[in-house]
């Protein structure tokens, strides 16, 4: 996708690069797409985070097909305002077998953005991690607010950091 | 020895005969001493569950969740096309229009199903309020959870979506749905417990027999026919039950 694909909405151009060192240029908008009323997005994943599994309102928020969306890393997702220390969180605390729960805005492959109140837990099975799911619900405004400003915040920290 | 089925203590009154005639049925297919045991609640369910006198149980999806997780209990099927899914409904000339109108300090009519009362929550938290913001009504039925409505002593309702369709026209004309959730994976699910593990495929095959000889006998216990569930289906289920808790 180029920028010619975004039907004349203004969009910014954004180089991320991944845990893994993988290197990806992403196009972002001022788009915000609403939570379906009443769903739940629901993925699975692999133990290194390559999705397995996407439910239909997954596929629908995500702008993706299921066939683009399994057998990828999970951070196709990633959208340049989450700071990197929201996703360590996660990782350090699903690696050791417990839940975890946050505000994550979402970036769709059109460059529009969601917001979701997101929990993945391990799926333990015979005492191992062999997979993990996420279900991710409606957050409130006022959440989304509140944590758009953290966000905001500790990116910048991250940045400056690493001038 | 005897075997004993049950039935999660929210299953709808209307469907109890049904249920009398399936255990019947059951016991003739499978060649096996079946007697049908009912709780009035779910501690004294829970109680004989404990105390290792339940073999099999058509479960709602919380006590599926404990039975799978606790009990060494394995699932066999699951109604078709029959998921559990939460109304919220509000009395007609309620001022409210969506879900983002609600307030907190919320009276909310109930009745004691754990998964519909979590679901319900879920769906309320866009308007930011927490299960700390509910005044809750609890209520023996879904139809006093409709009086509750009527009566003016609630302002919102929680309704199993099934039980709320059946609820009577002049019922339904005096409420107004807000919001219907579209999870689709939450089910109840009939489990066998560890004396039966042995003898899960047949009681499988018997039940599925049943949507082509018996459809009659599956409609007065309310489904549409079962379908076969497996360790890992039901495990999903469980797991993503696990995300919707606290
Ligand atoms: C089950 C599961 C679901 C995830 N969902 C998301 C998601 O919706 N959005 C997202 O940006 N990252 C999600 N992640 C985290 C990504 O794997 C990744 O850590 C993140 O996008 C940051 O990328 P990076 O670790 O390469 O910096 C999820 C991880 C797991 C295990």
């Amino acid at each position: 996708m180029t920028l010619a694909d975004l039907h004349g909405e203004s969009g910014e151009e954004h180089w991320l690069t991944y845990y893994d060192g993988f290197r990806r240029r992403v196009f972002v908008t001022h788009r915000e797409v609403p939570f379906p009323e009443g769903k739940l997005i629901v993925s699975r994943t692999d133990p290194s985070g390559v999705i397995t599994h996407a439910n239909q309102a997954f596929v629908d928020m995500s702008g993706y097909s299921e066939d683009e969306l399994v057998g990828e890393q999970h951070y196709i997702l990633r959208h340049p305002d989450m700071p990197a220390v929201a996703f360590k969180g996660l990782w350090d605390t699903i690696s050791q077998g417990k839940k975890w729960h946050g505000y994550v805005k979402n970036l769709r492959k059109d460059g529009a953005f969601y917001w979701v109140y997101a929990t993945v837990v391990p799926n333990i099975r015979d005492g191992r991690i062999v997979s993990y799911t996420s279900v991710r619900r409606k957050p409130s405004r006022r959440k989304i607010e509140e944590m758009a400003a953290l966000y905001k915040s500790l990116l910048q920290e991250e940045q400056g950091n690493r001038q | 020895m005897k075997y004993t089925l049950t039935l999660s203590p929210d299953f709808n009154t209307k469907y109890l005969a049904g249920w009398f005639v399936l255990n019947t049925r059951l016991q003739k297919q499978l060649g096996l001493p079946l007697h049908l045991d009912l709780f009035t609640d779910f501690s004294a369910c829970h109680a004989a569950i404990d105390a290792g006198k339940i073999d099999l149980i058509y479960a709602n999806p919380a006590d599926g969740a404990m039975l799978l997780r606790e009990k060494q209990f394995v699932p066999v099927v699951h109604p078709r096309m029959r998921p559990d899914e939460t109304i919220i409904a509000v009395p007609v000339d309620s001022p409210v229009n969506r879900i983002e109108d609600f307030r907190p300090d919320l009276r909310v009519a109930a009745t004691d199903d754990p998964e519909i009362n979590m679901i319900g929550q879920i769906l309320l938290e866009p308007a930011d309020i927490t299960p700390a913001d509910i005044q809750y009504q609890r209520c023996e039925n879904y139809v006093l959870v409709a009086k509750a409505l009527m009566n003016g002593q609630a302002d919102a309702g929680f309704f199993l979506a099934e039980t709320f369709a059946e609820l009577s026209p002049t019922i339904r004309n005096r409420l107004r749905v807000i919001l219907k959730s579209q999870i689709h994976v939450i089910h109840h699910l009939f489990l066998a417990g560890p004396r039966l593990t042995n003898q899960v495929d047949e009681i499988r095959q018997a039940l599925l027999a049943m949507n082509d000889t018996e459809p009659g006998l599956l409609k007065e216990i309310g489904v549409t026919g079962w379908q076969a569930t497996d360790a890992e289906e039901a495990e999903f289920m469980v797991d993503l039950m696990d995300t919707l808790v606290d």
